[in-house]
């Protein structure tokens, strides 16, 4: 599919509360709030987050610049911290986070077995998504989007609440996301004004962002997929491996080794006959509908530069460990009234402390997982250096989630090996964190 | 708004406490390692700097008046950034240094973290500027703190208190000691209070001192009381038995000092961190934050888990610190702060010294060392399996009887 270059819609400057109400009317026109009958409870959210959220928009109104014209690609600026210490999400954030996880809870859970069995998420549920704003949680208003500033926290946050439901679906959710983040965030002026229009207008491509290749000790900066420079842009050579939703994907942003210089990302049409997708049905996360993606001599032109890379790298990374706190969240909250439930020799098995102390390491080891995945997540918002910290909460969160996730299993013996528990699905699901490079981007 | 960072404002005051840390507490490390029991004089310096900090209000040299919870009156409707969060930044750099020095640093016992905890405003000016220890641990009961022996009789306007403590931190060098005793071993928990009692007061006697794993330059002593007659007013927080809040006003001490202690064990395990990493580079071992953790040498690797947990328990602490500024309960952040600071602190210690080799194991370094001063921490103020039971019975709600 080609995608017609468009005028980005004209610019309309919007208060800080703007920002909310943008989202919020998109709420309101959702189809899928009413066909699911969570309008009335969505609505309350909605107020909850808004009666106190207009009153603090004088507060936000500092950290607002002048929006730059198209002359020149639009950048976000850093978000402008307070210089304290503070776990509390903004007004704004807790409304979204607020509208997200009844989502996550009201369709994303209910339709959860289903699509790990179907290896797909129902188009209905991609549809939903994309009519949320996903997908504009990073493109700055001036080009559609709803945001003045960087927002990864708040991209956080969302991959969070998402995967509290499912994290298959969350990531087919999502994947578009991530290829209009990136091109908010290093495309040049011309890539913004061709890609972008489609991921904020009504009908949200499918898109993906493929970094990983199918081999073991992948490094991502260390490609095998080939960039060669043409005339004019490159041709791209080799595989990809682990992409969600490859074979609907309009769009692709891939990651190349770009020739005598190093790791880049390259933007990509799925149109060209080299491109062929092969489904890669793996251990979970099988709502996303994984493949791999097979590049024959495919033009691309180059997104961002090489430090934009280590970035979207980095990013990326923060994102999949937001997406195990969802998770890891969600096997707590199942097995806490489980064992208190379950009983043997005579009295509930969280009795004993080998069961509950298995219980309170989950909570514990998952505290610290989102500190530090907060840590990182804020850092990167307020321009921050974030590299370390994004090491830290992915070796957390893989090593720790993969421990929640078998223990999760543990907790309902043999009941948490079937499939009438969804325990079972979030072990598979959260194997995925140390090894997923790309897909999604806070 | 998010933000995980160091207060702005405290910048400049932890900054001193590191110079602090850096230049009077790691130059007499070994000293009194070696020379366990010996009185580290330099402290009493550094005891009227500490003091003289306090009273500028910049925050708290070793933390232990910063706990007390401040009115909500003062509540101007934003986020706090406190003296809970200042001690417990403040303990992690003094810890950095010296934990023995730490807990023997005049006027900052974890006795004087009880008395800003729950005196009354009066106890506090007239105990004002006392050094005290904390008297709770028995021959018989130690985690089943519930189930201690000592007794408070009223006797007039006087309590007479018998028993006998032991695990006494700073109790030999101390002005005072909080103890902690029943009014009527028939009641259970419900009836047990803590009194400050002056080390002149008859019937109280030091009577050892332990020689340690680790924290050696920090005594630890055995005290008795023997008809031992205190002032009725010296009995903190409310003389009735009340089934209801009772012992809850003595655990209470513990919702504000466990992050301490965890502070305690992140800054231990932070000093081992920067020496490992200094003489894994020095081996030509470089920690990459970017590359893939199996790509790298397999001591970076182990270097890069321990740094992940280290940052976990260093947010932990912190945001139960947090919680305590800005008036929110923070019970169970408190205990998961402490079980995770103090399993990772001493794991991360203990491997330092295992990856460092011969320089961690022997004297020349300081590693060893850190690796026997981070065992207590994950013993006092509540055991590792003291913390994972508070923790699952408030998650799982449970009662002491149901999760024993």
């Amino acid at each position: 599919m080609v995608i017609q270059q468009q005028h980005p819609k004209p610019s309309r400057r919007r208060d800080p509360i703007g920002v909310g109400v943008a989202l919020l009317n998109r709420l309101a026109k959702s189809r899928a709030i009413d066909r699911l009958g969570w309008r009335k409870q969505t609505e309350r959210v909605v107020f909850e987050a808004t009666k106190t959220g207009f009153r603090t928009a004088g507060a936000l109104s500092r950290s607002f610049t002048a929006a730059s014209k198209l002359t020149k690609p639009s950048r976000l600026p850093a978000a402008k911290g307070t210089g304290r210490f503070d776990l509390t999400p903004t007004e704004d954030q807790q409304m979204v986070v607020g509208v997200v996880t009844e989502y996550a809870a009201e369709v994303l859970r209910p339709a959860a077995a289903d699509a790990d069995a179907a290896g797909a998420t129902d188009p209905k549920v991609l549809a939903q998504s994309a009519e949320l704003g996903l997908s504009l949680i990073e493109v700055p208003e001036e080009l559609g989007g709803i945001v003045t500033e960087r927002s990864a926290m708040t991209g956080v946050l969302i991959a969070e609440a998402m995967a509290h439901g499912d994290m298959g679906q969350a990531v087919a959710c999502l994947a578009p996301a991530a290829v209009s983040t990136a091109i908010s965030l290093w495309g040049d002026e011309t890539q913004q004004a061709t890609y972008l229009p489609a991921f904020t207008g009504d009908s949200v491509p499918a898109a993906a962002l493929a970094i990983v290749e199918p081999r073991p000790l992948f490094d991502p900066f260390t490609l095998k997929t080939r960039a060669t420079r043409q005339r004019s842009g490159h041709l791209l050579n080799g595989v990809k491996s682990l992409v969600p939703r490859g074979a609907e994907a309009e769009v692709f942003v891939i990651a190349a080794q770009l020739e005598d210089q190093g790791p880049a990302l390259f933007l990509v049409e799925s149109g060209h006959p080299g491109v062929t997708i092969e489904a890669e049905p793996s251990m979970g996360l099988r709502a996303a509908s994984l493949s791999r993606v097979l590049l024959d001599d495919v033009p691309a032109v180059q997104l961002g530069t090489l430090e934009d890379y280590a970035e979207c790298v980095r990013l990326s990374r923060l994102g999949w460990c937001a997406l195990s706190l969802g998770t890891a969240k969600a096997v707590l909250d199942y097995v806490t009234p489980y064992v208190n439930e379950r009983t043997a020799f005579g009295e509930p098995i969280s009795h004993r402390q080998s069961v509950a102390f298995m219980v309170a390491n989950i909570a514990i080891e998952l505290e610290g997982m989102r500190l530090v995945t907060y840590r990182a997540g804020s850092r990167a918002e307020q321009g921050l250096p974030f590299a370390r910290e994004v090491a830290l909460a992915r070796r957390l969160c893989t090593e720790k989630g993969m421990q929640i996730g078998t223990d999760g299993v543990q907790l309902l013996g043999g009941h948490g090996f079937v499939k009438e528990h969804p325990v079972e699905r979030w072990y598979r699901d959260l194997r995925a964190i140390g090894v997923m490079e790309g897909a999604v981007l806070v | 708004m998010i933000n995980l960072e160091t207060p702005r404002k405290f910048r400049a005051f932890i900054h001193q406490a590191h110079q602090v840390a850096a230049e009077m507490l790691r130059p007499n490390s070994r000293q009194y390692d070696l020379a366990e029991h010996a009185y580290p004089k330099e402290l009493d310096m550094l005891a009227a700097m500490v003091d003289g900090l306090g009273a500028s209000g910049t925050g708290s040299g070793a933390g232990a008046g910063g706990v007390r919870r401040t009115d909500a009156a003062e509540d101007d409707g934003k986020v706090k950034n406190g003296s809970n969060l200042s001690s417990a930044l403040s303990v992690m750099e003094m810890c950095w240094g010296d934990v023995g020095l730490l807990l023997s640093m005049p006027r900052q016992g974890l006795g004087n973290s009880a008395i800003a905890s729950v005196a009354s405003d009066e106890q506090l000016r007239r105990f004002d500027g006392v050094w005290a220890g904390m008297a709770i641990t028995e021959p018989g009961c130690g985690s089943d703190s519930a189930n201690i022996q000592t007794t408070a009789r009223l006797d007039g306007d006087d309590y007479v208190i018998n028993g006998e403590k032991i695990f006494v931190t700073a109790g030999g060098r101390c002005d005072a000691v909080v103890v902690w005793a029943t009014l009527d071993k028939g009641l259970g928990r419900t009836a047990i209070k803590s009194f400050v009692v002056f080390k002149d007061t008859p019937g109280m006697t030091v009577e050892r001192l332990e020689h340690k794993l680790g924290i050696r330059s920090s005594d630890t002593a055995t005290i008795r009381f023997e008809n031992c007659r205190v002032p009725a007013s010296n009995l903190l927080g409310t003389p009735e038995i009340d089934a209801d809040k009772g012992f809850a006003g003595v655990m209470q001490t513990f919702d504000n000092t466990r992050p301490l202690v965890a502070a305690m064990a992140v800054g231990c395990a932070r000093a081992s961190l920067e020496v490992t990493r200094e003489l894994l580079s020095e081996a030509g071992v470089e920690v990459d934050y970017d590359r893939p953790v199996h790509l790298q040498p397999a001591a970076a690797a182990s270097y890069l888990q321990m740094e992940a947990d280290w940052e976990a328990a260093y947010l932990l602490t912190l945001q139960a610190a947090w919680m305590a500024d800005n008036s929110e309960p923070n019970s169970l952040q408190a205990s998961m702060a402490k079980a995770k600071a103090g399993r990772v602190g001493n794991d991360i210690t203990l491997r330092c010294v295992e990856l460092a080799g011969s320089l961690g194991y022997s004297e020349h370094h300081l590693l060893e060392k850190w690796a026997r001063d981070s065992k207590i921490l994950d013993i006092f103020e509540g055991t590792q399996q003291i913390q994972q039971l508070i923790v699952a019975r408030r998650l799982l709600g449970k009662t002491s009887a149901e999760l024993k």
